[in-house]
């Protein structure tokens, strides 16, 4: 898809002042694996929670749902303890970190000129397939994070950092789903 | 006690403590974003043994984050008791992990890389991410139908060295073995798979190894602190609150958070199996000294206006207990004054405390006899506190609670 233009001029004051930054490489995996330990070893230690993603995004779409049918809220026991009766489900600490979440990922891509409107899919699939299955990816992975209560970042990151038994069995379990469909939808990514 | 984690709401306030949270999100959406975590072909490459940046990344976060949390803790920095560790329910955890692996080589993204890939405009990471936010939806919708599957297997808080009997230190530098034999699997899969050149890969990832088995070397060295380790660095200024007697509570105190509706009343009998049958209050748990430490996680995972309320026939085994729970972090733990045996002089009637009172008392044994057990179907066990006017000098304080309630995704 893209590739990185490295021998492009870099003259800084363009680069400030032009729509589209010069495209940085990605860091080195274990770098960033290694930073990424740093994150979340400072949010147990600092706030005694972890890192989570879905749960915020889980509240946001709850508080909606309580802007437009707030007795449904109400006769749903799942959804109650989040926004039954008075409560705003906004006023919750994952809410804060899914937004820091989106802030840097989107600081992050401005300052690497990552920040750009694309598609990225296999070679072999068009726009439209490969958005349909995004869609339809999004759709499971949100489905199964809630079941699983929590997903990638609030469950295997974190649970598995502080050794719990359940967030091993579902890191396994992930990877585990995904490596069995992987070679039956091959034609999505190759 | 431990300083960390901190208590963020009483130092900072609710909107203080919001802003750190969202100070660790951008880093969190920082790293995800240098990583190229913004890029599903990136990630979905991962599945196809191709490029391996999602183990790297992934393990190496885990296995970081871990020793560095292991080591502090041994060092009685932080305080694991009050760390949030997913409590675990196995088979919904394992079902929903499924779905979510085929979410993910379908749809090229998790929650959070999704959100990322977002907010750098990759237009499937905005199609995912409204994906998510409909199964969320589904999910909120659908539940009700399977609610006591979701509730099932439930273990609490359950940990590996748990599950193997094993030391903490040991079971870390397990892992931290473990990843980096992955990570020389993956650079084999990237090499010979991925055709990918691995001789340009930086040799500080060696160094970065060397630290991580050095760390959880110390940590096993170290150890993870006993109980009694942890109530030695507490103890004088928790026995000054003994011996002031400001954690001693009347009974008439204890019968009265049980019946106010803004506090859950949490009482543990440590007595032996016998006394507990012979006569006990009303939803007592029932769980002798030996057993305590077993069942504190699930203390902490109390709400926060729970009081604890320990007691033994006299106060001997429930000052011991207290000291136990007050060195695991346990926050609002009293102990009933004068045990049992002072609650049933206070709210038994008088014939009954005539005809049966013991005449040799021996500490902390049951001062009465019981011509049937009744337990707590007794009387005295649930008194109308109607019936007993008492003055008392009241000596609950609610503490705010300094770990975290909910974690994970909650």
């Amino acid at each position: 898809m893209t590739t990185f233009n490295r021998t492009m001029p870099q003259n800084r004051a363009e680069a400030g002042t032009a729509a589209r930054r010069i495209e940085k490489p990605y860091v080195n995996p274990y770098f960033a694996g290694a930073l990424l330990g740093v994150v979340l070893f400072l949010a147990f230690f600092i706030t005694g929670n972890g890192l989570g993603a879905s749960g915020g995004m889980n509240r946001l779409l709850v508080y909606f749902e309580d802007l437009v049918a707030p007795g449904h809220i109400d006769r749903v026991h799942y959804l109650i303890d989040m926004a039954g009766g008075d409560k705003n489900p906004l006023d919750s600490w994952v809410v804060f970190m899914t937004i820091g979440t989106v802030a840097g990922g989107f600081v992050s891509g401005w300052r690497n000129g990552r920040l750009k409107l694309e598609v990225n899919k296999g070679p072999r699939i068009s726009n439209r397939t490969r958005l349909i299955f995004a869609f339809a990816g999004g759709t499971l992975m949100g489905y199964g994070a809630r079941l699983a209560r929590g997903c990638t970042s609030g469950q295997a990151l974190s649970g598995g950092a502080v050794l719990s038994v359940g967030s091993w069995a579902f890191m396994l379990a992930v990877f585990g789903g995904g490596y069995l469909l992987a070679y039956f939808v091959r034609r999505l990514w190759n | 006690m431990a300083p960390f984690p901190l208590p963020l709401q009483s130092l900072l306030g609710q909107w203080g403590a919001y802003v750190v949270y969202m100070i660790i999100g951008f880093a969190f959406g920082y790293v995800l974003e240098i990583a190229g975590f913004g890029k599903s072909t990136k990630l979905a490459a991962q599945f196809y043994f191709k490029e391996m940046t999602v183990l790297k990344v992934m393990f190496g976060a885990i296995i970081g984050a871990m020793v560095l949390i292991f080591l502090t803790s041994a060092l009685g920095l932080l305080d694991y008791n009050l760390i949030w560790v997913n409590p675990t329910y196995l088979w919904p955890g394992i079902l929903g992990g499924l779905i979510m692996g085929f979410g993910f080589i379908l749809g090229g993204f998790c929650p959070g890389t999704s959100l990322v890939s977002a907010a750098t405009l990759k237009l499937d990471g905005i199609v995912f991410a409204l994906g998510v936010f409909f199964g969320i939806f589904l999910f909120g919708e659908t539940v009700g139908l399977y609610e006591d599957f979701w509730y099932s297997s439930y273990m609490g808080r359950f940990t590996l060295p748990e599950l193997f009997n094993a030391d903490t230190g040991v079971v870390v530098l397990a892992l931290v073995l473990i990843a980096l034999l992955a990570f020389f699997g993956a650079e084999l899969a990237e090499k010979y798979i991925g055709k990918m050149d691995t001789s340009k890969e930086p040799r500080y990832r060696f160094a970065l190894a060397g630290v991580a088995v050095l760390i959880a070397i110390a940590g096993l060295l170290i150890g993870q602190p006993t109980n009694a380790d942890k109530w030695a660095s507490i103890a004088p200024q928790e026995d000054a609150k003994l011996t002031e007697r400001a954690v001693q509570i009347h009974p008439a105190e204890l019968l009265q958070t049980m019946s106010d509706r803004r506090l859950v009343a949490y009482m543990i009998d440590v007595r032996d199996e016998s006394d507990f049958n012979e006569f006990h209050l009303i939803d007592a748990h029932h769980i002798p000294l030996d057993r305590l430490l077993d069942n504190v996680a699930e203390m902490h995972f109390q709400p926060a206006n729970t009081v604890f309320v320990v007691m033994s026939n006299d106060e001997t085994q429930a000052t011991e207990a207290w000291r136990m729970l007050r060195a695991e972090s346990v926050p609002n733990v009293y102990i009933l004054e004068g045990g049992i045996n002072n609650w049933i002089a206070t709210y038994a009637d008088a014939t009954f405390k005539a005809d049966n009172q013991r005449a040799v008392h021996v500490d902390d044994q049951l001062g009465y006899t019981f011509a049937v057990a009744l337990g707590s179907r007794d009387p005295a066990a649930n008194p109308n506190p109607d019936m007993f006017p008492i003055e008392f000098t009241p000596r609950i304080q609610l503490e705010l609670k300094r770990g975290p309630t909910s974690g994970g995704c909650g």
